[in-house]
């Protein structure tokens, strides 16, 4: 709960007073000046911590406090004085000089708290480098004896800094800590650790001797130690264990990076790597066959070879064995609900060390694949791992060609039943639509089921659009071709139909008859009965190919009209002009002609066939306006093309009213293109009849009132049809007087002030003077011409380019508007 | 490794306007990052680039709550699991660049009005790191009251990080059995008793 008490603390605590503030330091100096530290001086450090956090602005602390914190953290047994001061010290300016108390102190005292100062307040590369070199030199020369704890998050920290700044460590160091991770990972100790025995009043020999780890399961185990074993107390070399583990993926992607200073090394490692590779290769054929066959000795039989490898390699083999046993133990039955998703996460863990130990090392393929796939076998009919699919999916992506092995069944369930049954589930969503981006190049190459599958793998869209619809801004151009294009257009369009659809499905799951509280949905209804059965199957098929879409979409529509205000449908509708920008940016590169002539009509059509949610058929119909525009200026004669369908729909009145976009951006096109110079078919008689379409329009709309219950027109709309018929008469000569008669009778009714079909005097005298301006325009025919439909070259001009051409250019053209006029 | 961890409201705050957050905890792990700049500024970014994020999953919060339609069920100190049980949870991906130089992925919970939010690096093992989400948020939950209305979240903020440097040491997630698990939480206990 955030409290109005929380809120004027950070109040209080960011406007704090210079003056108190000071007090406040020196009474803490006083404070730390003592030997103990009561509860006063905790308080005084936490309320300390919380005036330096509240702000933005860094503070800078006395030098005398700043240095009495920098010794307590250093020297302090109290872990919460050494939490706390860290916390402080992380929000002020490091001291110059500080670094030095470090490395004086920090062999005695590296704490985890002071670990975290020094990380957050390195200044410079090489602090980090002399840093990491003082951390492996503690690795490395550390007694077996040595304090417990006090080693383990050196291996965090390592991971870290190769993670940020992987030019702080050397191949040394790289070397070093593959050798201890190699230790760790495959010999710790099997007995159990006593460290946390409770002793008390028995306690005899035998529980200094706590016997075996065990098995989740709870049978001893019999190999060795893991993160899957259990004990009553854990050993060093154990939680080192765990640590290891924990950062061995993160170290095996990441330990390349690491740049080499020293050559020589390099060159003395890869000879030794090339070395053994061939060693490697016997080993892994000598031991394919027990990969094969037994189970627990497996993993354990070590090669004697492998004392040979290379330090890296050697890890890797290390791992490969680790992660083989993992799989073997994850089969276990845990008793603990947090141990089984361990397990799982477990899982995910090994079969993605496995997968990069295979692409460093391809001979390892043929090794793991049986592994993995007996995995795959394991876990495919059981959907809650699909977590742990996606990765095994990575694997076979990665390394199915090469062991010819056949991945179709993996790709049934990757892009059919994951996304059909497990749309919901935030978490599969994010991290399939990950793996599809990652591997974008070579699905679209190997897998043709990916682009396929687009109906399915937009129900994570339609379910929950604002999570990943930055996961589809990046995967919608590859699921644009042309054999896709319309199916995929419809799709989009109809995807709040989908949202709506998936929210039934739920609900006809959880509820199979009727809701309790009787207050049934109507959609719920049609959704159950069989009459509609085929209209929401077919939104909720799996592939396409079954049809661009279907006939009863208004039907569906109707259904659906009270999903209308449902929020997780409103959400997906406002991502669908988003996408189907990107869609049309892509389709145009795709797409041939009669595609785009095909998209065309499409446009026309649907834009009066959507799910009616009002805010969403406007912004479609901007999106369509739009794209019509940039389609035929791509392609002028794709208005001749369709000219029969563009005249159908600017000669609706009704479209003036319910599409002013749409219909206004066709009014254009057809004035702009349908003309011999865009394309040759383009007749008098097709101007004539379009000419003829858009009077009759333009007629009805200016001599009534709007029908009931209609706005009036936009006096965009009206303008557009007067360009437009100006623009064909000045193409088609015989055409001009019926424009000018129709521009002089506007003259003369709007002399007489209020017309029925506009309202605002402004908009009315605009309209009038664009309709005088075109009259006398046309009066010139041929000026008229070149004006309303000027050749390309004075179109696109491009006489800025090259001065010694722009002239002469320049001086034609007023030549000629002169002698024009 | 996971990048930073943040405590922050998800409901609307007198003193903010809509869409904002304060954010009442935060920790950036690793080191290395923006070294060029002045320690101040480097700072006052990571302080932004944080709020940017508390302000992406408080709108996150909202939009799932909408869309599922649930009620919020009301819970009371010593209802912790049932909190948890009932917190919204979701997974936002942020580009690179917005804010961080390299892509991220973010887990967020929402409990009732407080957002506990892990940024991760995208490669990390999500079903790992949201196990640990799930326990360090109990573990604040129960150890702060943060269901009852006190502030032991901004003055007691040492026992986050005492948390934070066991279940998440330096931003690394540990694959921890329920041994391991109890015997740090012993540790943990001890701590919060003192």
């Amino acid at each position: 709960m955030y409290s109005h008490g929380s809120e004027s603390l950070i109040k209080q605590a960011r406007e704090i007073q210079e003056s108190e503030l000071q007090k406040f330091y020196s009474r803490l100096v006083k404070q730390l000046h003592g030997r103990e530290f009561g509860h006063e001086t905790i308080d005084s450090l936490q309320r300390l911590h919380l005036i330096l956090s509240a702000t933005k602005y860094t503070r800078t602390l006395p030098p005398e406090l700043q240095k009495k914190l920098l010794s307590l953290l250093l020297s302090s047994s109290v872990e919460q004085l050494q939490a706390l001061s860290s916390a402080v010290l992380r929000e002020t300016l490091p001291l110059s000089g500080q670094e030095l108390n470090y490395n004086q102190d920090a062999n005695s005292s590296l704490n985890s708290h002071t670990a975290a100062l020094l990380l957050s307040q390195t200044g410079s590369r090489s602090d980090l480098s002399s840093f990491c070199a003082q951390l492996l030199r503690s690795l490395d020369s550390r007694s077996p004896e040595g304090p417990a704890h006090s080693v383990l998050h050196t291996l965090p920290i390592l991971n870290t800094i190769l993670s940020h700044s992987p030019d702080c460590l050397t191949e040394d160091h790289v070397t070093l800590v593959s050798k201890k991770l190699v230790d760790w990972l495959r010999y710790a100790s099997t007995q159990q650790g006593g460290g946390t025995s409770s002793g008390g009043f028995f306690t005899g020999p035998r529980s200094r001797q706590p016997g075996p780890i065990a098995e989740l399961d709870g049978t001893v185990s019999g190999d060795f130690f893991t993160v899957l074993c259990v004990g009553q107390g854990f050993t060093e070399d154990q939680w080192m264990n765990v640590y290891s583990f924990s950062m061995l993926r993160h170290w095996l992607l990441t330990y390349h990076t690491v740049s080499n200073g020293n050559t020589t090394v390099d060159t003395a490692n890869r000879l030794q790597l090339s070395l053994s590779l061939s060693h490697s290769h016997s080993h892994s054929n000598d031991d394919r066959s027990e990969v094969d066959g037994s189970v627990v000795s497996v993993v354990s039989a070590t090669s004697s070879s492998s004392r040979l490898l290379p330090p890296k390699e050697r890890l890797r083999e290390k791992a490969f064995q680790y992660c083989q046993r993992l799989i073997e133990q994850s089969d276990r039955k845990a008793h603990k609900r947090t141990d089984t998703d361990l397990q799982k996460a477990c899982l995910v863990e090994a079969v993605c060390i496995l997968d990069s130990v295979c692409v460093e090392d391809a001979s390892l393929v043929f090794k793991a694949f049986p592994c993995v796939k007996g995995l795959y076998g394991r876990l495919s009919s059981d959907l809650s791992f699909a977590r742990v699919l996606l990765p095994i999916a990575q694997f076979y992506l990665n390394h199915g060609e090469m062991a010819a092995v056949d991945c179709e069944c993996v790709w049934k369930l990757v892009f059919g039943r994951f996304p059909a049954e497990l749309f919901s589930d935030a978490f599969l969503a994010h991290e399939l639509l990950r793996f599809l981006r990652l591997n974008l190049a070579t699905l679209q190459l190997r897998v043709p089921q990916y682009t396929r599958s687009f109906p399915n793998l937009l129900k994570f869209l339609a379910w929950d659009s604002p999570a990943v619809v930055d996961d589809f801004v990046d995967l919608l151009p590859s699921l644009v071709t042309a054999g896709t294009a319309v199916e995929l257009l419809h799709s989009l369009l109809d995807l709040p139909c989908l949202s709506a659809t998936l929210v039934l499905q739920l609900r006809s799951t959880y509820f199979p008859i009727a809701e309790p509280g009787g207050r049934g949905l109507l959609s719920l209804e049609a959704f159950r009965s069989p009459t509609y059965r085929g209209l929401f199957l077919f939104l909720l098929r799996g592939e396409a190919g079954s049809g661009d879409t279907i006939d009863r979409l208004s039907t569906l529509h109707q259904l659906l009209a009270e999903a209308s205000d449902w929020p997780r449908v409103i959400q997906c509708a406002q991502t669908v002009p988003v996408l189907l920008h990107i869609y049309f940016n892509t389709v145009v590169t795709v797409a041939d002609e009669k595609l785009l002539a095909h998209l065309i009509s499409v446009l026309l059509e649907r834009s009066s066939l959507l799910l009616n949610i009002p805010k969403y058929v406007k912004e479609i119909h901007r999106v369509f306006s739009c794209h019509l525009l940039r389609l035929c200026k791509l392609r002028p004669s794709l208005v001749v093309d369709q000219s029969h369908e563009l005249l159908e729909f600017a000669g609706t009145t009704a479209n003036v009213y319910s599409k002013e976009e749409i219909f206004t951006h066709v009014v254009w096109v057809l004035g702009e293109y349908l003309s011999v110079s865009c394309d040759s078919r383009c007749s008098v008689a097709l101007i004539t009849s379009c000419f003829e379409a858009l009077e009759a329009v333009l007629f009805e709309v200016t001599s009534s009132a709007p029908p009931s219950g209609e706005a009036r027109p936009a006096p965009r709309v009206i303008t557009s049809l007067m360009s437009a018929l100006a623009k064909l008469a000045s193409r088609s000569h015989d055409l001009i007087p019926r424009v000018s008669l129709f521009l002089s009778k506007l003259r003369t009714v709007t002399r007489g002030g209020s017309v029925p079909w506009c309202s605002n005097e402004e908009d009315l005298v605009a309209i009038v003077t664009r309709g005088e301006e075109l009259w006398s325009l046309l009066k010139a025919p041929s000026v008229a011409q070149s004006v309303l439909t000027p050749p390309p070259h004075v179109n696109t001009p491009q006489w800025h380019r090259d001065t010694n051409v722009a002239m002469p250019l320049r001086l034609r053209a007023l030549t000629s508007l002169t002698h024009a006029n | 490794m996971v990048h930073s961890f943040l405590i922050h409201t998800v409901c609307p705050v007198s003193a903010l306007s809509a869409a904002e957050s304060r954010v009442l905890y935060s920790r950036v792990f690793g080191a290395g990052e923006g070294l060029e700049l002045r320690p101040d500024e480097r700072r006052l970014l990571h302080t932004e680039k944080l709020l940017a994020v508390a302000r992406q999953v408080r709108s996150a919060v909202a939009l799932s709550r909408d869309a599922s339609g649930r009620v919020l069920v009301e819970t009371v100190p010593g209802e912790e699991v049932v909190a948890l049980q009932e917190a919204d949870s979701g997974v936002l991906r942020l580009r690179a660049g917005e804010p961080f130089p390299g892509e991220m992925s973010v887990l967020w919970l929402g409990v009732q009005s407080l957002g506990f939010t892990l940024v991760c690096e995208p490669h990390e093992n999500l079903l790992l790191a949201e196990g640990t989400l799930r326990n360090l948020t109990r573990h604040c939950l129960e150890h702060l009251h943060m269901l009852g209305p006190g502030s032991e979240v901004l003055l007691r903020s040492d026992r986050i990080d005492v948390l934070l440097s066991r279940l998440l040491p330096h931003g690394q997630l540990l694959f921890l059995n329920h041994r391991f698990a109890q015997s740090l939480e012993k540790e943990v206990a001890a701590y919060m008793a003192k």
